[in-house]
């Protein structure tokens, strides 16, 4: 490997200095004078039919300068998904016609200081009429079930097929082939990203027409694109500043606090600031999302996997989010390291009224590694062979076909378990000692 | 609203303080002291640590009005770019922060443990962090650094 | 009632890059007239260090001192787009589109040495701020005088522009067959846990990896993720769940006192090596590491806990009450 100056040395970070002196500006250390505090009103329902939402106690609370409901929202959808393939619209920025989960935003109030924006949201009253909630993968996809999208099913549909599917191979030909077949299911629930600073923005409405938006998104451009559609804007009337973020892990990626802070700096002409409390973390920010899944694997005496069946179904919650290329991801990942001559995958995004998922770190491919690795080890007991063994005996190589028919490159999955086996004293057969990703070679 | 005086990082300081506006919000929104962060408001993260009277505390959590004639100390009053502290020299170092939101609040714990243990057990050192959540580190290069100053500022005994 | 120990394994793999690609990042570099280069990002650090190893490729790929080079991020009117940090892409996308503007970048500088030293491009050599021609090094002159000359005397611009695209592949809906990553990275993790079998607390003592990354670009952030990441999937693992009583809607933690997470005390014993087989378009082989940090030791300790009370617990979070519930042989596992 080629000899280098400064890559793969170990300096210390740029940022270290302001970082332990206290002096590294996040985005909730951006003030302006006459600067105003946002607070956002939430459903109280999983699902509902909204009635009426009255903004008038609130807008009279003294040190309140408005309240933003869905009438001020020019293009009240978060639509730039579509450019990912994530459609049709599907959440609007502020509810208007219905709620589809408890901490849906439905109004913020803009006030002099966040205490009596605070306050203030508490006067906010919104009549919902409540619908039965769908509160889970198995209640979304059973007959009979409330359908809670307006396209007509609870899953995300993929060409027209309510799943994302991959099919390689031949798997009943191979399980009529197998000398086993090992089932497991396996679960994830929802957990949070909980970085240390919450989501935060502050936009400064300046002389010129244009807005400055100090943001901590983990993606300025797409966060930038995605306000100017709904604020109906060109994006060169935007200016957003960040990149120094406290924290992601994917967190701070949907689109989901600059929009509605702008049209509250609009409305007022004032710089607003909008600081995710803890609690609205937790409770209303993007989770990770819930996964079952289920394999069937068909193995051979001697510790192949020679076919791989997986069921998965992914609880998005509410509304698509990133979820749809979340399960995407997933099932172009779900073989793993491993060579798999029949593989059938059927990958379900489905919706309920829980709290939005979407992004976190290791989106769709931590469950897939999570499920396939312990499978792993339950094959490894049903047949007999130690864990190092199996894993050994189906470490793909360079130059294999994977299930999604791309050749397999930068494989070194076998080097990582035998470096592995020397870190912790477990002494290797000289066979599996001798392997390397490159010793593979088409018949 | 009242008038609160204290001292802070050594320098005299007032502030108009509402009946329940918090030490936090006061020190970040009237003296724009930053280093202060506001983590969760639930003194649940410890990324507001400050010490009064040489003790920490959750600032979020304390009554601005309750400041009156304390000590309070901030990482400002710890250590400056051009005057480290040995804690902050040994953060920067050993790599004990990534995104920074924490680490003000850590220092300012560690500080207060070194004054009064300057030579903790690594028990010690996880008792006296058990306030401070960090999500991006995995803590173990924030232990190393609070046990590279205590050493340091042991003369390297 | 006793405390029982297991060993457990897991291998992985993690993709660098948004699924299917189609994610570009832009870079601009430019000399300032006293020879400091400044690298124009709109890319976000989340704390993993981006600012950092951008300023170490910068570095590299200009053969300029480190100090010398600013890393200016992120300010979409000042610099051009990039898709953002997220799906372990950033040293991968940027580093690459940095090192292809600092190409140019250089390429320019050594073009106005060559005229300042009436000497070939070709034959100059650059290190330490310095330029000499190749087996005559008194002929020389500094990175600061070059930058000037341009500047100031021969009119000329001394800046690069840089872009990494993996253009988006088509997916068969039909097969699900895809070009979804750049290129992997891989982990093999061993957790080694111990469980009380009176309390159902699971206790991990140590996690042993060796991972493999293409390159470290910083040696010292890469253990950085490494760490971060065994504590927060350990978290994962064991502890973290926004509905605890999933499908239920309630509870619902609203608070670090009702989620529960790491802290410094739970942290086990982390030793891990890194090996390096640079990837084939990775800036100087480097493959993402950000994520996968925190995928393995989810199986790892799940498996651990399979060898040392002999039941699969298959549903995360493992907690203490899933734990004596498999014991006892009821839900919480198959």
């Amino acid at each position: 490997m080629k000899q280098l100056g400064i890559v793969g040395q170990s300096v210390r970070r740029r940022d270290g200095i302001g970082h332990v002196t206290g002096q590294t500006q996040f985005v909730d250390d951006v003030t302006y004078p006459n600067m105003l505090w946002l607070r956002m009103v939430r459903s109280p329902a999983a699902r509902g039919l909204i009635r009426r939402i009255d903004t008038s106690r609130a807008e009279a609370y003294p040190g309140v300068a408005t309240v933003v409901t869905w009438k001020d929202v020019p293009n009240n959808w978060y639509t730039i998904l579509c450019l990912i393939g994530v459609e049709p619209n599907d959440e609007p920025v502020l509810a208007q016609e219905e709620v589809m989960w408890q901490g849906e935003p439905i109004a913020a109030v803009v006030a002099e200081t966040e205490t009596i924006a605070r306050e203030a949201a508490a006067l906010v009253r919104v009549d919902i009429e409540p619908l039965p909630a769908v509160r889970d993968v198995f209640e979304a996809l059973a007959p009979g079930a409330p359908i809670i999208k307006k396209w007509g099913t609870n899953t995300f549909m993929y060409e027209g097929m309510p799943m994302r599917r991959v099919r390689f191979g031949d798997v009943d030909k191979a399980f009529a082939e197998a000398d086993h077949i090992i089932e497991g299911s396996y679960q994830v629930t929802p957990y949070e990203h909980a970085p240390l600073e919450t989501q935060a923005c502050v936009v400064k409405p300046e002389p010129d027409g244009r807005l400055t938006i100090h943001s901590n998104t983990q993606a300025l451009y797409f966060t930038m694109d995605n306000t100017a559609i709904i604020l109906k804007v060109p994006s060169h009337r935007l200016h957003m500043i960040g990149g120094t973020v406290g924290g992601g892990f994917g967190g701070k990626v949907d689109v989901v606090t600059e929009p509605v802070t702008a049209i509250a700096a609009m409305k007022t002409g004032r710089p607003v600031k909008w600081r995710w409390t803890r609690a609205e973390e937790f409770q209303a920010s993007s989770t990770s999302g819930g996964w079952r899944m289920e394999y069937t694997d068909g193995v051979k005496n001697d510790g192949r996997i020679i076919a791989r069946k997986v069921r998965a179904l992914h609880d998005a919650g509410a509304y698509h989010r990133h979820s749809p290329y979340g399960v995407t991801k997933h099932s172009a990942n779900l073989q793993g390291p491993y060579y798999i001559p029949n593989v059938w995958v059927d990958a379900y995004c489905v919706y309920t009224n829980r709290q939005p998922a979407s992004a976190l770190r290791g989106f769709g491919v931590t469950p897939a590694s999570f499920a396939a690795e312990v499978q792993m080890d339950r094959i490894a007991n049903t047949v007999g062979l130690d864990p190092w063994a199996i894993r050994f005996i189906n470490a793909y190589r360079n130059g294999q076909t994977k299930a999604i028919r791309k050749k397999v490159e930068d494989a070194t999955l076998i080097e990582t378990l035998q470096a592995a086996a020397k870190l912790v004293n477990h002494p290797l057969p000289e066979k599996f000692l001798a392997m390397h990703s490159n010793d593979w070679k088409e018949a | 609203m009242r008038m609160v005086s204290f001292t802070l990082n050594g320098k005299p300081a007032v502030a108009l303080v509402g009946l329940v506006e918090s030490l936090r919000d006061v020190l970040r929104e009237q003296l724009h002291v930053h280093s202060v962060k506001a983590g969760c408001g639930q003194g649940g993260c410890g990324s507001c640590t400050v010490l009064m009277d040489g003790e920490p505390i959750v600032s979020c959590l304390l009554s601005a009005a309750l400041a009156e004639g304390r000590e309070i100390t901030t990482v400002d009053g710890i250590g400056t770019p051009t005057s480290l502290h040995p804690l902050q020299q040994a953060f920067y170092d050993n790599f004990a922060a990534q995104c920074g939101f924490c680490t003000a609040g850590m220092i300012t714990v560690a500080k207060a443990l070194l004054d009064h243990n300057p030579h903790p057990t690594r028990a010690e050192i996880l008792e006296a962090l058990s306030g401070n959540l960090c999500r991006c580190t995995g803590y173990l290069p924030i232990i190393r650094a609070i046990e590279d100053a205590a050493a340091r500022m042991d003369g390297g005994r | 009632m006793a405390k029982k120990r297991g060993r457990g394994l897991a291998a992985l793999h993690y993709p660098t890059g948004m699924n299917l690609g189609g994610d570009p990042t832009q870079a601009l570099i430019y000399a300032q007239p006293t020879g400091a280069f400044v690298v124009k990002l709109a890319s976000t650090d989340l704390g993993q260090g981006l600012k950092t190893v951008v300023g170490q490729i910068a570095a590299e790929a200009l053969s300029v001192p480190l100090d010398s080079v600013i890393v200016d991020t992120g300010d979409t009117d000042t610099a051009p787009h990039c898709m953002g940090t997220f799906a372990s892409r950033a040293t991968h996308r940027v580093g690459n589109a940095v090192m292809m503007a600092a190409n140019e970048a250089k390429h320019a500088l050594l073009e106005v040495a060559a005229r300042e030293l009436e000497a070939s491009p070709r034959d100059l050599v650059m290190a330490d701020g310095e330029i000499w021609v190749r087996g005559s090094p008194t002929r020389k002159t500094t990175v600061f005088a070059v930058a000037l000359a341009a500047h100031f005397k021969h009119g000329t611009t001394i800046s690069g522009r840089g872009i990494f695209l993996k253009p988006k592949s088509p997916l068969d809906p039909e097969t699900g067959a895809c070009d979804p990553d750049s290129t992997e990275a891989h982990v093999t993790t061993v957790a080694d846990v111990e469980v009380d079998t009176e309390t159902g607390e699971v206790r991990v003592l140590k996690l042993s990896s060796a991972y493999e990354v293409g390159r470290q670009v910083n040696p010292k952030m890469v253990e950085g993720q490494i760490v971060g990441g065994a504590v927060m999937g350990t978290g994962i693992a064991l502890m973290e769940s926004c509905f605890p009583g999933y499908p239920a809607l309630e509870p619902h933690p609203a608070s670090f006192n009702e989620y529960v997470m790491m802290g410094a005390a739970d942290v086990p014993e982390i030793e891990s090596v890194v090996l390096e087989y640079p990837s084939v378009d990775g800036p100087y082989g480097v493959k993402g590491v950000g994520e996968m940090t925190a995928n393995s030791p989810l199986p790892a300790i799940v498996n651990a806990i399979h060898d040392a009370l002999g039941v699969w617990i298959t549903e995360l979070p493992v907690t203490p009450e899933k734990v004596l519930r498999a014991l006892e042989g009821t839900a919480g596992g198959t």
